[in-house]
């Protein structure tokens, strides 16, 4: 029998529930703080603040920074609160990892090299961040909040990221491993 | 009528108070913490549903998004008829939003995170996404900070579309967009479901 206890630390919840979960937390997030879900600016404001405690100060006046500006803001704390969401939720689901480098699907066509999947990582993570910010936007503020919205600009987005994403991910798996 | 605006003005001064307190630091922190627990549970927060997703044989993340988008967008667009919210849409042009996608896409597969789901995964405790993939993004945002003077007056403006909607575009009622979205999202994840992916 599914009891509230239960269903809290089932680690797999219907696609469907956390879809739609989601999207009633995007009516909150309107309706509290009159912003949408999104989390790819903070990644910029993390690195501007690394460059201003490094440098003195002087990243401020970066063009870029002036504009998007280097604090702890709204969607800092989300992204920290997505953080700890997760470990909540993985913590009484009883899937917190522990010692865990390299993904499965990764290492059946890879192998379990730390090195090789962290050095790929950063790569995609470094085209990932500087594509974000070029898009204006992620898989959560395009991919979600904005096409949920009806924005053009969005729904161009989304389209164009599952474009290059499924192209790429099928050049890795069966062209180049 | 009356009532509508008494409402509206309700939460509109609601709103000011919450913008003047510091509390706005607290939301964003609640609704990240129910945002990063429903990615968990959903599954988004691993490499392999994600990666699967775009080797197209796991759906999971296209069910979670299509299910998202379709009950975000009935609700955001109620509230913005009662005069409750505003819309905050992204301005959009051919270059940010044809090329800047396109390399983000490719991130994305290599990496097999993106923004919110890296969090996520960090969360979960995935190392690869702690010490690869954060430093990676956050280099790479950085990198488009030091060229942003560069791309800013160019590419970055190359077919300019600014902040425009759906129905927008068409001319159209918001309705006349959001109803039969909303079927052919559902006929979509019939479809999928069927199809047993």
């Amino acid at each position: 029998m599914e009891t509230i206890a239960s269903v809290v630390t089932d680690p797999n919840w219907s696609p469907y529930v956390a879809g739609i979960g989601i999207g009633i937390l995007s009516w909150l997030s309107f309706l509290i703080s009159g912003k949408p879900i999104a989390t790819s600016t903070t990644f910029a404001r993390a690195g501007g603040m690394i460059e201003n405690y490094i440098s003195g100060g002087k990243a401020k006046q970066r063009p870029y920074y002036k504009m998007i500006k280097l604090k702890i803001d709204w969607q800092w704390m989300l992204v920290v609160g997505v953080v700890l969401g997760s470990f909540l939720s993985a913590i009484v689901s009883d899937d917190f990892q522990i010692g865990v480098w390299v993904p499965s699907l990764w290492s059946s066509a890879f192998g379990d090299s730390v090195l090789l999947r962290v050095f790929v990582a950063i790569i995609g993570g470094i085209i990932l961040g500087f594509g974000s910010r070029f898009s204006g936007g992620c898989t959560s503020g395009h991919g979600i909040s904005g096409t949920l919205q009806l924005a053009v600009s969005s729904w161009v987005s989304v389209i164009f990221f599952f474009i290059a994403g499924i192209t790429t991910a099928h050049i890795i798996f069966f062209i180049i491993a | 009528m009356k009532t509508k605006n008494t409402v509206s003005e309700t939460l509109q001064n609601r709103m000011d108070v919450a913008v003047a307190s510091r509390s706005p630091l607290f939301f964003g922190l609640g609704i990240g913490i129910i945002f990063g627990f429903l990615l968990h549970k959903g599954g988004a927060t691993n490499y392999d549903v994600i990666v699967g997703q775009l080797l197209l044989t796991d759906f999971t993340v296209v069910k979670i998004m299509l299910s998202a988008i379709a009950t975000g967008m009935i609700g955001v667009y109620f509230m913005k008829s009662q005069g409750w919210i505003k819309l905050s849409l992204k301005k959009g042009s051919v270059g940010k939003n044809v090329i800047g996608a396109l390399i983000f896409g490719v991130g994305f597969a290599i990496l097999g995170y993106c923004p919110g789901t890296i969090a996520g995964a960090i969360g979960n405790g995935y190392l690869d996404a702690i010490v690869g993939g954060l430093a990676g993004i956050i280099l790479g945002t950085w990198f488009f900070a030091l060229m942003y003077p560069v791309l800013k007056d160019g590419i970055l403006n190359k077919g300019d579309f600014g902040e425009i909607t759906i129905p927008g575009l068409l001319k159209v009622n918001n309705w006349v967009v959001i109803v039969p979205l909303v079927a052919l999202i559902a006929l979509l994840l019939y479809w999928i479901e069927k199809a047993g992916i």
